[in-house]
């Protein structure tokens, strides 16, 4: 009989993230290509886990078609040079897709059903732009289930900005502002590249290598963003300042039970406490953390005081703004997104829930003093998704000189 | 004074190659570690891999001015390293071989074989270390850019890397004869450079190239761009250390180098002769490699090549491997595709020596029901047995998945019952070479089957007309000509009487085409086209050596064709008894023109025409054989043997266009070299001719308009 296990979170790496279209990096390179390196880059470093115990791999795509199609997690396990034997699935929730491939395998594993496997995500929003190839059924509008906006991301977003009036657009400004600054920060001392994979990418100048992310813009200001158009409304809040952009990118990161790891010889960067998703109005899509997030704590038996570090994904600054003003945290609290987010370094939807948990592994290793983190992010259509994990390193004694 | 390149105007080069497709050198920095950079340059023509990148003298002199950029920036501090690699799937393919038979003169082909060590140099000299990044196909100058480097990986799935040259009657000449040696042994690198194009261009695989020491890494495809240039910045960081077992030390220089060379020879001249010219440079310049500096061994193979370039045995073979390469897939005379009838079920009349080998090939590559027949079931069965075996051993070693193999012989079935033959689309024949029985045959058959089904007879020189003849539908017959071993021999003759249908035709080349064979087509005349001209061979072998010239010498005469094997041999392999009945049938079809013997008659009673020794290695004439023709009184000159034979391949060949058995003389060369091993460096038989004077002799004229010969001959 299998028996539950404790679930951890072994290793997470991701391709640089490029800017989606003709002018990106990626233009000429496959989806599917981009997280097959993920997922060679991360065996590569943990050697000394059995390839052909790998127990599934499942890879998350908004769009599921062209190089993103075919059961993505079947197909990159072939073309990443795992044995046939592995199997392996594709899985979609939108923006939080690698975020529940992840969520899903733990179950299996904590389940006692799995002892290894692989969770990621990938999108080519190159390739896939947004909305491509949908065909929503005509009832959402005729029986008024959503509104109109409830499509478009950015209306959502400013949706939120209607809802919580004091969330202005300078506050959004700001926070986008910090997170280039952090994120620059970051790079400048090297935290960022540890978890990326180096991809050789076709140009029409010849073959190059993609090593860091595309979109970056350290040289912002709060003049150039208060100067930029509001697509999404006349007047409105939201710009592609305060927003993360349109990428191509890939993510991929092993999980396994606490005992295989043991058994395997495999680092623990983080152990994985609960996890929730939760729906939302689709048309204010952005504020779906917080519901996630307070029953993902519930489940955890833990309260937001006991979290020392927050990743949450920039899809909109006022949408992480709605979640920090919800409990009550200042817009440029160190506990959240130390290193930036995707405002800065981009957005490839069902890839960037695994980035998130990178980054706090890689802040847990730093930070001894604090032991409890999250991974939070919001879900088109109404949704939201968050991960609450505990971090192996953690030692009162850090805990009480911090 | 060694050859300056730089002093030397190539302007003269570009001129010539205006509609040369460019293959670019493209650089992007690379970030590696500690803050250093690799210039990483990528070679691409901007058109897709099935038209790989060449290197003409534009592509040359572009990739030369890269490099000469790089060495300024190398020079300036900011780059660390320099590598080249390709586009998709290919590094390059060398020099593009229509653009070396267009050279007017030797003076340009010394030119090209200086721009080619001019630009490929110069990785060499770039002031920082270099990497060739073996991503995909590398052949001859595509391998000689990589072996200029310092450094080299390879892609785990690389198809195909070799210097081929050899094969087209050139030298690896833009370093490739002197790098290679010196980077992997000098046995080794008779593999590659000598070895390899003589077996019918047999190329490495990326594991053989690592293995042989060519390249230092093999990484896999998946990572491949990524892992080389991880590896390339461990070698400049000096993490990585690259070992080199293979290249040659102080004793193997000493000691093993010239003996290898000389072995090497002996085996060159027992499997080729002397006539071909190239390999014999090739070992010439890979013996000098063994010393001296590389400035000498560059300067050493610009004279090679151009010498070899203004012969007439690249033109031969260049026209040779353009016939292979082109003309072979584009039959002439071949009916819209369109028209072929499908085949989804074969039948085979016959279950002998031809017939079950033919069946076994057309179960494997079509995939289709065979059912097999013969006089009584001892001899269906005894068919049956050797193709199931031949698909054991096939699945035994690997080549096809036990799957594959119960598939295939689920497929096979023997019978004595023709009515099994009832649903069959394509009938075949391979029954005793008489004219009554295979009509008999194919009228017993044509009962059971449906009016379209297809009606093909291997016969080798009886008339498929007349097989036909008693048929209520001789419209859908036609002969279907294999060469033994089936296996192997790439070519099928495909016979066209007067009532083949086009429907018929076009079924008969599809379906070899879907055998993987060669199919040129003839008319329905004796021996076709093949064998009526071995019949010349043998006729004035045999007629010689009747009148009393010793076989010995006939053999001699004869060798300056630089053929696979002497008369003798011929005679040895496709048996005495078959070669009197050749000599037999074309002297009863054409009386005047052929001889037939009765001493090879004797010869065949007597069974034995060589003395062998255990391994069947020849050791000389057996001597009973040789009483037996011992008495002629007119022995010949080699010399007069030889034109005798030029002149009646010439009058033959020509009466052969005349009468349209192939559409032209490109045809004739097709069959000769695929069909009987003819030589690239002869172009089959027709440039031959023309350049030995035969044509002109014969017919006054020339085969070939201008004819295919050397540029200063
Ligand atoms: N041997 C060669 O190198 C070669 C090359 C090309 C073409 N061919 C041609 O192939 C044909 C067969 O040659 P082979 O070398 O295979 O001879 P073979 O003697 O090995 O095979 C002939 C087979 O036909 C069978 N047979 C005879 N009459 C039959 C009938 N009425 N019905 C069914 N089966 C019958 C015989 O029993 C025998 O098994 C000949 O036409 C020959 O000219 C031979």
């Amino acid at each position: 009989m299998a028996e539950r296990a404790d679930v951890v979170f072994v290793d997470g790496v991701r391709t640089p993230f490029g800017k989606a279209g003709e002018k990106g990096m990626y233009w000429n390179t496959r989806a599917d290509d981009l997280v097959v390196k993920a997922i060679v880059g991360l065996l590569e470093r943990n050697p000394s886990a059995p390839k052909e115990q790998i127990d599934d791999v499942a890879i998350a795509a908004t769009t599921q078609a062209g190089d993103q199609g075919l059961t993505i997690g079947r197909t990159a396990a072939i073309l990443a040079g795992l044995p046939k034997s592995v199997p392996g699935f594709a899985i979609d929730r939108m923006c939080a897709g690698a975020m529940t491939s992840v969520a899903m395998l733990a179950g299996s594993i904590g389940y006692g059903q799995y002892r290894l496997a692989i969770g990621g995500g990938v999108e080519h929003m190159g390739h896939h732009p947004m909305g491509s190839g949908v065909d929503p059924n005509p009832r959402f509008v005729a029986e008024r289930m959503v509104s109109e906006d409830a499509l478009v991301m950015g209306a959502t977003a400013e949706r939120i900005h209607d809802r919580f009036p004091h969330l202005t657009k300078e506050r959004a400004d700001r926070y986008a502002l910090g997170s280039q600054r952090k994120t620059a920060a970051a790079y400048e001392a090297g935290k960022i590249q540890q978890d990326l994979v180096p991809v050789a990418i076709r140009t029409a100048e010849g073959w190059g290598l993609a090593t860091r992310d595309e979109v970056m813009r350290p040289e912002t200001t709060m003049e150039g963003l208060a100067g930029l158009k509001t697509p999404f409304r006349p007047h409105g809040r939201v710009t592609a300042g305060n927003a993360s952009g349109l990428n191509d990118g890939a993510t991929a990161a092993l999980l396994a039970s606490a005992d295989a790891a043991k058994e395997f010889g495999l680092n623990v960067k983080m152990k994985l406490v609960s996890y929730a998703f939760a729906g939302v109005d689709p048309e204010i899509m952005g504020i779906g953390p917080v519901p996630a997030t307070e029953k993902a704590l519930r489940l955890a038996g833990l309260k937001m005081d006991d979290i020392g570090l927050i990743e949450v994904n920039e899809a909109f600054a006022v949408q992480v703004l709605s979640l920090l003003d919800h409990y009550g945290i200042d817009d440029d609290d160190p506990r959240v997104n130390p290193w930036g987010g995707a405002i800065a370094v981009g957005h490839p939807l069902a890839s960037s829930g695994v980035r998130l948990m990178n980054q706090l592994a890689s802040q847990f290793a730093e930070r001894p003093d604090v032991r409890y983190g999250i991974t939070t992010m919001c879900v088109g259509l109404g949704q939201g998704g968050t991960m609450i994990w505990e971090n192996p390193n953690y030692s009162r004694k850090a805990a009480k000189k911090a | 004074m060694m050859t300056d390149y730089t002093k030397i105007d190539f302007s003269e080069l570009e001129t010539l190659s205006d509609d040369e497709v460019v293959t670019h050198s493209y650089v992007r920095d690379i970030p590696i570690s500690e803050g250093r950079t690799l210039a990483l340059i990528t070679l691409d023509n901007g058109r897709d891999h099935t038209r790989p990148n060449t290197l003409g003298p534009k592509s040359l002199l572009e990739y030369a001015a890269t490099l000469d950029g790089l060495r300024e920036r190398a020079a300036a501090g900011e780059i660390h390293a320099v590598a080249v690699t390709g586009k998709p799937f290919i590094l390059a393919a060398g020099a593009d071989l229509s653009k070396v038979a267009e050279i007017p003169s030797r003076e340009i082909a010394l030119r090209m074989g200086q721009l080619g060590h001019h630009a490929l140099g110069k990785l060499s000299e770039v002031g920082v270390p270099s990497f060739a990044f073996i991503n995909g196909l590398a052949l001859g100058g595509g391998l000689e850019i990589a072996l200029n480097a310092d450094y080299r990986t390879v892609d785990a799935s690389t198809p195909a890397v070799a210097l081929p040259e050899v094969f087209l009657g050139l030298i690896p000449g833009w370093g490739g004869a002197y790098l290679l040696p010196n980077l992997i042994g000098i046995e080794n690198a008779l593999k590659v450079v000598i070895e390899n194009p003589l077996k019918q261009n047999r190329t490495l695989k990326a594991g053989d190239v690592l293995e042989l020491g060519i390249a230092d890494a093999l990484f896999p495809s998946v990572n491949y761009l990524e892992d080389s240039i991880r590896w390339a910045d461990g070698v400049v960081s000096g993490r990585v250390k690259v070992k080199r077992p293979n290249e040659p030390g102080k004793v193997e220089r000493l000691v093993k180098w010239d003996a290898a060379i000389g072995i090497a020879r002996k085996m060159l001249q027992s499997r080729i002769g002397s006539v071909p010219k190239s390999p014999y440079a090739a070992l010439d310049l890979l013996k000098a490699a063994k010393s001296g500096t590389k400035a000498e061994g560059f300067e050493r193979e610009d004279e090679v090549l151009a010498d070899l370039i203004a012969g007439d045995q690249l033109q031969a073979s260049v026209y040779a491997f353009n016939l292979v390469q082109k003309r072979a897939k584009k039959p002439a005379g071949a009916p819209d595709k369109a028209l072929a009838k499908p085949v989804t079920k074969v039948g085979v009349l016959g279950a002998g020596y031809m017939a079950s080998q033919f069946a076994l090939l057309f179960v494997r590559r079509l995939q289709v029901p065979v059912v097999i027949t013969d006089l009584d079931q001892a001899r269906v069965d005894k068919g049956v047995a050797y193709i199931t075996g031949e698909i054991d051993t096939l699945r035994d070693k690997g080549r096809i998945s036990p799957d594959e193999a119960n598939r295939l012989k689920a497929l096979v079935h023997g019978t004595t019952d023709k009515s099994e033959f009832a649903d069959c689309d394509w009938v075949i024949e391979a029954v005793f070479e008489e004219l009554e029985i295979k009509q008999q045959v194919f009228a017993e058959v044509e009962q059971f089957i449906s009016p379209e089904a297809v009606l093909a007879t291997n016969t080798s020189s009886l008339s498929v007309e007349q097989i036909g003849a008693k048929l209520q539908h001789p419209e859908r017959v036609v002969g279907f000509h294999f060469f033994t071993p089936v296996a192997v021999m790439p070519l099928i003759e495909v016979v066209k009487t007067s009532s083949t249908d086009d429907a018929t035709l076009s079924t008969a080349m599809v379906t070899a085409a879907k055998l993987k064979k060669n199919a040129v087509i003839t008319a329905d005349t004796p021996g076709f086209v093949v064998n009526r001209l071995l019949a010349v061979l043998l006729g004035e072998a045999m007629r010689a050596v009747d009148e009393g010239t010793p076989f010995e010498t006939v053999d001699e005469a004869m060798a300056p064709l630089g053929l696979p094997m002497a008369p003798s041999h011929l005679l040895d392999l496709v048996g005495l008894k078959v070669g009197a009945h050749v000599l037999d049938t074309h002297h009863a079809a054409f009386p005047d023109r052929f001889y037939r013997s009765e001493n090879l008659h004797r010869l065949a009673d007597y069974g034995k025409l060589l003395e062998k020794d255990d391994k069947g290695k020849v050791k000389g004439f057996d001597k009973g054989a040789m009483k037996i023709v011992s008495g002629g009184t007119n022995p010949s000159s080699p010399d007069e043997i030889l034109t005798r034979l030029q002149d009646g391949l010439a009058r033959e060949t020509k009466l052969m266009l005349d009468d349209g058995v192939v559409s032209a003389a490109e045809d004739i060369d097709l069959c000769m070299i695929l069909g009987a091993g003819f030589p690239f460096q002869m172009g089959g038989l027709t440039p031959y001719l023309d350049r030995v004077g035969a044509s002109e002799r014969v017919f006054g004229d020339t085969f070939h308009h201008p004819p295919i010969r050397g540029v200063d001959a």
